[in-house]
């Protein structure tokens, strides 16, 4: 049999579907509020009182469009970190798939992409709150689930190889509070980049939400001629990880 | 050609041998009940043959494809029963068998499920949640998840552990079943009864190795003889029961409150006392024998 069988993929997949049936309504009620939360705190609370406009941006718009990058974090790696660890040790259902004629790297490559399909829609959910609160709707804003779905799945492939790394579920604590949060707090989400230090911007460019901030950005005000270099950042960055993870899910789960 | 062969096989776990050059042939068509204490080796030797552990040293040949390099091969041939319920609680009896359906390749999904709920006899239960099902149940819908792709051999990983025994009997009229319909079955349990009762052949396994095969009645005939003589009493009793026959010559072993003294048929007289209870010996005879543990 071959590597990387799309039968065994969309298996796992199947698995994935029929068991987001039965929590779809909490995951998607947290991704709409979220956004909108953040909107009446940040974009409308300091929007209308401290910040008026940022970049040229009206700073429900700036914030809007960031936002994108911050639901597609939390909601790939953090699913893939726990959702991972908790199939792996607890549920024992990698077991089970592994005992049919699937492999590790279609295992981590199906929830990779289910995490992704699902990321590249809820990545969309902030933009399509922000125009509730005056953001203008554009054509290439079509093209923000593609940018969000490749995004989750370096994310996804994160926290997979996060969830294969780790020995007890509490020592997750480390790596949002190290890894993920600095993340999301450098996006420039919520502010702009070039107003950190020189060192930090330098960082930020490294980062894999930042370059899908700017990229959002792009897409809802005008596209820039840098956007399919930072596209091809983000495919490497998804493309390295996704190796990662299936090399650490395989000495995980074959003894 | 054999359903399974091990030859050699090696499988450490740092200092720890888990099974120590296991030979085994599993020919086709047979139960061959894998029979062991706890930490035999018994589920290492399991995850060997599906793949999901490597061995250190040795060949394995499953169904005619080698191990590990033709794993994903052997996995589409056979059925797995796992010794832990690793069902999935949220999603519905029959989804949880479609999944399986689509995973091992089927193409009527629909008949497939229609059929493992109907050996499972969970038709009327098919759109309910796992969670909802008692726990033999969820037994024998694990069964009928291993064997939605109609599989030439199936692995049942101690699939009646922790059931209560009217359970256990509905399971073993489901792998029942599967004997009469020419399935290679390869059972592990540390259960006397189930082996004596579904397995063809025992294979007795401790410390990672095959210590004695058979069919139950050779091993009991071999090993233990035809009678075995059990007395009750306080504990200097049985030590004066127990030292008395074994002046003789006689295997005497621990059976709970009392000894069990093997080989009861060659005993002189007088090392047999009046008060002891004659039974055929037993495969639980020869187990304890073989592995000095204590029978379930």
């Amino acid at each position: 049999m071959r590597r990387l069988e799309p039968a065994a993929i969309t298996g796992v997949m199947s698995r994935e579907v029929a068991n987001f049936r039965s929590f779809w309504k909490s995951a998607t009620f947290s991704s709409v509020l979220e956004p909108a939360i953040y909107l009446l705190a940040f974009g409308v609370g300091l929007g209308s009182t401290i910040v008026k406009k940022v970049d040229g941006l009206d700073y429900v718009e700036f914030v809007g469009t960031g936002m994108v990058a911050t639901a597609v974090i939390f909601s790939s790696a953090l699913p893939a970190m726990f959702g991972s660890f908790v199939k792996e040790r607890f549920q024992r259902t990698y077991d089970a798939i592994l005992a049919a004629p699937v492999d590790v790297e279609e295992l981590v490559t199906a929830e990779m992409l289910w995490i992704g399909i699902r990321s590249g829609i809820y990545g969309c959910f902030p933009l399509l709150v922000s125009m509730l609160f005056g953001l203008d709707p554009a054509p290439g804003m079509l093209i923000v689930p593609l940018y969000a779905f490749i995004t989750a799945l370096g994310f996804a492939a994160f926290g997979i190889a996060t969830a294969a790394s780790v020995a007890k579920i509490d020592q997750f604590s480390y790596v949002t509070t190290l890894v993920i949060t600095p993340l999301f707090l450098v996006a420039g989400t919520f502010f702009p980049i070039d107003q950190l230090p020189e060192g930090f911007q330098i960082a930020a460019q490294f980062n894999p939400l930042h370059q899908l901030v700017v990229l959002v950005r792009h897409a809802c005000f005008g596209f820039e001629a840098t956007d399919p270099l930072r596209l091809a950042g983000l495919m490497v960055f998804a493309l390295v990880l996704w190796r990662e993870a299936v090399r650490r899910m395989s000495k995980r789960l074959i003894d | 050609m054999p359903a399974i062969e091990l030859k050699g096989v090696v499988k450490r776990f740092g200092d720890i041998t888990a099974v120590d050059g296991l030979d085994l042939d599993v020919p086709r068509g047979i139960c061959l009940g894998l029979l062991g204490p706890n930490g035999a080796g018994k589920s290492t030797t399991m995850r060997l043959l599906t793949g999901q552990a490597i061995a250190d040293e040795g060949s394995l040949r499953v169904l005619g494809h080698e191990l590990p390099a033709e794993a994903k091969e052997a996995r589409a041939e056979m059925g797995v029963v796992p010794q832990l319920d690793n069902l999935d609680v949220d999603v519905s009896v029959q989804d949880n068998l479609a999944v399986f359906a689509r995973l091992y390749r089927v193409k009527d999904v629909r008949a497939a499920v229609d059929k493992g709920l109907a050996l499972a006899r969970l038709t009327d239960r098919r759109t309910d949640s796992v969670d909802q099902l008692s726990g033999g149940m969820r037994r024998r819908l694990l069964l009928a998840r291993g064997l939605m792709h109609e599989p030439a051999l199936m692995l049942l990983d101690e699939p009646t552990v922790g059931l209560d025994p009217q359970i256990r009997t509905q399971l073993w009229s489901l792998v029942d079943l599967l004997r009469s319909q020419g399935v290679t079955i390869l059972m592990s349990t540390h259960y006397i009864e189930e082996a004596q009762r579904l397995a063809d052949e025992v294979a007795v396994m401790t410390h990672g190795k095959i210590i004695a095969r058979g069919k139950p009645g050779e091993l009991i005939a071999k090993y233990a003889g035809r009678e075995t003589a059990e007395v009750y009493g306080p504990p200097e009793r049985l030590a004066e029961v127990r030292a008395g026959a074994e002046a003789q010559g006689l295997t005497v072993r621990p059976a709970g409150p009392a000894v069990a003294i093997v080989g009861a048929e060659r005993a002189s007289d007088g090392a047999i006392p009046p008060e002891a209870v004659r039974r055929a010996a037993s495969l639980e005879d020869v187990f304890v024998l073989l592995t000095g543990e204590e029978a379930e």
